[in-house]
């Protein structure tokens, strides 16, 4: 990362302004349901029931958090572990909807959300490949027409018609970054992928989303590494225990959170 | 790419029942690659996989023909043919209906990370057993032709029979996987459930052989309905009666539409679910 100098921030402007934010928030309130000691079972939930010992504990993964992102912004969101990161991101994917409030997107989404999760390690590279594709949403004969941009962007070669199960850690992170990215999405959601594959990899991939990002692709990123998020993010969120606690320029915003001691 | 996936407002999604129906188009593609996956892996040794699939329906059909005919001597005529049918329909529901809830909990890492409509594992479950469905057919035709049964064109009406089932079958699968996303142990219970209904059909027995005060159990069992449809073209090679169709349609609908209602309003759910 200390090889990307200064000058790479220029790039660094919502591509156009004037456009309706990429991505509202407005009152957003995430909350999960759960018992107070696990009733997995029907078994237990029957002697529970008619013992009446089934209580829930309400756990507010995100309360009333609001803010918008801008078509072509890079957006920063940083906080500790459980502080609601990751459900931020899945509201954005639709993988929640929000219990209250309201959230709007525009452009299609495409997740980061830990690579290879879709990946069948006894099928073959290829087969994996319009697995996922599908998997995102894509249709079949638009996965012909990536296809091969995908295999030459993860640099698996002839390995492609092996099945997966093969794979290095590093091929696989490089092929779910390739699937995930085949196609310029307009909103990005980067949640800590770029701590895997090598250096030579994680420069090409964030090579690749500063070039979706001056076409106009809204990036929203999810990392502890605040060395990256201050160069990469020009705006950013600091989410506390479910509630926004700073926003705005990335550097002011990552200097409260390193500030911050309480737990 | 589709227009409908660029905008979302979490405030206007229209009722769940009906954005669930048009996500499932929307992912077809998605559903063909796992039947595609699932057939493959089944019959990647082809011939000797097809082999194993008929085995147990076959091997079910010699034990039972063996024991009823000579022991408790029912008055079947080409009893086989009457088992292997009844078998080759009553597995089918059984197999699809545990795998749409299989699905659901192998998938669940996966819909816990991005967006996808739930009710494509429950579609592709009941389409893999449509395939196999086809395949199992042909033997059982096969074996109706060695046995001597005289096949006709009643046979033409099976495909009817065979969209019946096969709704009944998804109605009972989304309801089951509904389940799924609340209990991890369903899949046992449901088990032993599969046992007493088998029991409760008449796969290996006659109907007929049912006392008159219990008849009334079996006229609320709507397997009843779905076996007759599918087994009595071949068997006897007569169209079943307006009634039984209207039973068996009717009883399917029901099915599909209450699976259907239950499924896409709670299955929202399985991702809050940690």
């Amino acid at each position: 990362m200390n090889t990307l100098t200064a000058s790479d921030r220029t790039s660094n402007q919502p591509a156009s302004l004037g456009d309706p934010p990429a991505i509202q928030f407005d009152q957003v309130s995430v909350c999960y349901r759960v018992p107070r000691e696990r009733v997995s079972g029907i078994k237990e939930f029957a002697i529970r029931w008619l013992q009446k010992r089934l209580e829930y504990e309400t756990f507010w993964a995100l309360q009333e958090v609001g803010f918008q992102v801008e078509k072509g912004e890079t957006f920063g969101v940083i906080g500790r572990n459980g502080a609601g990161k990751s459900t931020l991101l899945k509201v954005i994917a639709r993988v929640l909807v929000p219990i209250r409030g309201r959230v709007i997107t525009r452009g299609r989404i495409a997740p980061l959300l830990e690579l290879g999760a879709g990946f069948n390690y006894e099928l073959t590279g290829r087969e994996n490949i319009y697995l996922n594709g599908a998997l995102l949403g894509y249709k079949r004969k638009e996965m012909d027409q990536l296809y091969p941009s995908i295999v030459d962007f993860s640099e698996i070669g002839a390995f492609i018609d092996a099945p997966m199960r093969t794979y290095s850690t590093g091929m696989i992170a490089r092929l779910g970054f390739s699937v995930a990215t085949c196609s310029r999405p307009g909103i990005l959601l980067v949640d800590e992928v770029l701590s895997v594959g090598d250096t030579a990899f994680q420069e090409k991939c964030l090579d690749r989303m500063q070039s979706y990002r001056a076409q106009g692709t809204t990036i929203i990123f999810v990392s502890h590494n605040m060395d990256v998020v201050k160069w990469f993010c020009n705006r950013a969120i600091w989410l506390k225990t479910g509630h926004i606690r700073a926003a705005g320029e990335t550097i002011g915003v990552v200097e409260q959170y390193l500030a911050d001691k309480t737990v | 790419m589709d227009i409908t996936r660029e905008y979302y407002d979490s405030s206007k999604l229209p009722h769940p029942a009906i954005a669930e129906f048009f996500a499932l188009i929307q992912y077809w593609d998605l559903v063909v690659q796992f039947v595609s996956r699932s057939i493959k892996t089944r019959y990647k040794r082809s011939v000797l996989g097809v082999f194993w699939t008929m085995l147990n329906p076959l091997m079910t059909m010699v034990v039972l023909t063996l024991v009823f005919s000579n022991v408790f001597r029912f008055p079947i005529q080409n009893y086989p043919v009457y088992i292997l049918s009844g078998l080759t329909i009553w597995n089918f529901f059984s197999a699809a209906s545990k795998q749409a809830m299989g699905e659901m909990f192998y998938s669940g890492g996966l819909l816990n990370r991005i967006y996808i409509p739930k009710s494509v594992f429950v579609v592709s479950a009941v389409a893999t057993g449509m395939v196999n469905l086809g395949l199992s057919f042909v033997v059982l035709l096969g074996i109706a032709l060695i046995l001597g049964v005289q096949v006709n064109f009643t046979l033409l009406v099976l495909p009817i029979s065979i969209l019946i089932a096969t709704l009944f079958t998804f109605g009972i699968g989304l309801v089951l996987a509904t389940a799924a996303v609340y209990f991890s142990d369903i899949m046992p219970f449901y088990d032993v459930i599969l046992m007493v209904w088998f029991y409760a059909t008449p796969v290996f027995y006659p109907a007929d052989i049912i006392p008159a005060q219990w008849a009334w159990v079996f006229k609320l069992n709507p397997m009843v309905y779905i076996v007759d449809i599918f087994r009595q073209p071949i068997f006897q090679g007569t169209i079943p009666s307006l009634h039984q169709w209207v039973i068996a349609l009717a009883v399917s609908l029901v099915a599909f539409f209450i699976g259907w209602y239950l499924f896409t309003i709670k299955s929202n759910e399985y991702a809050y679910r940690i």
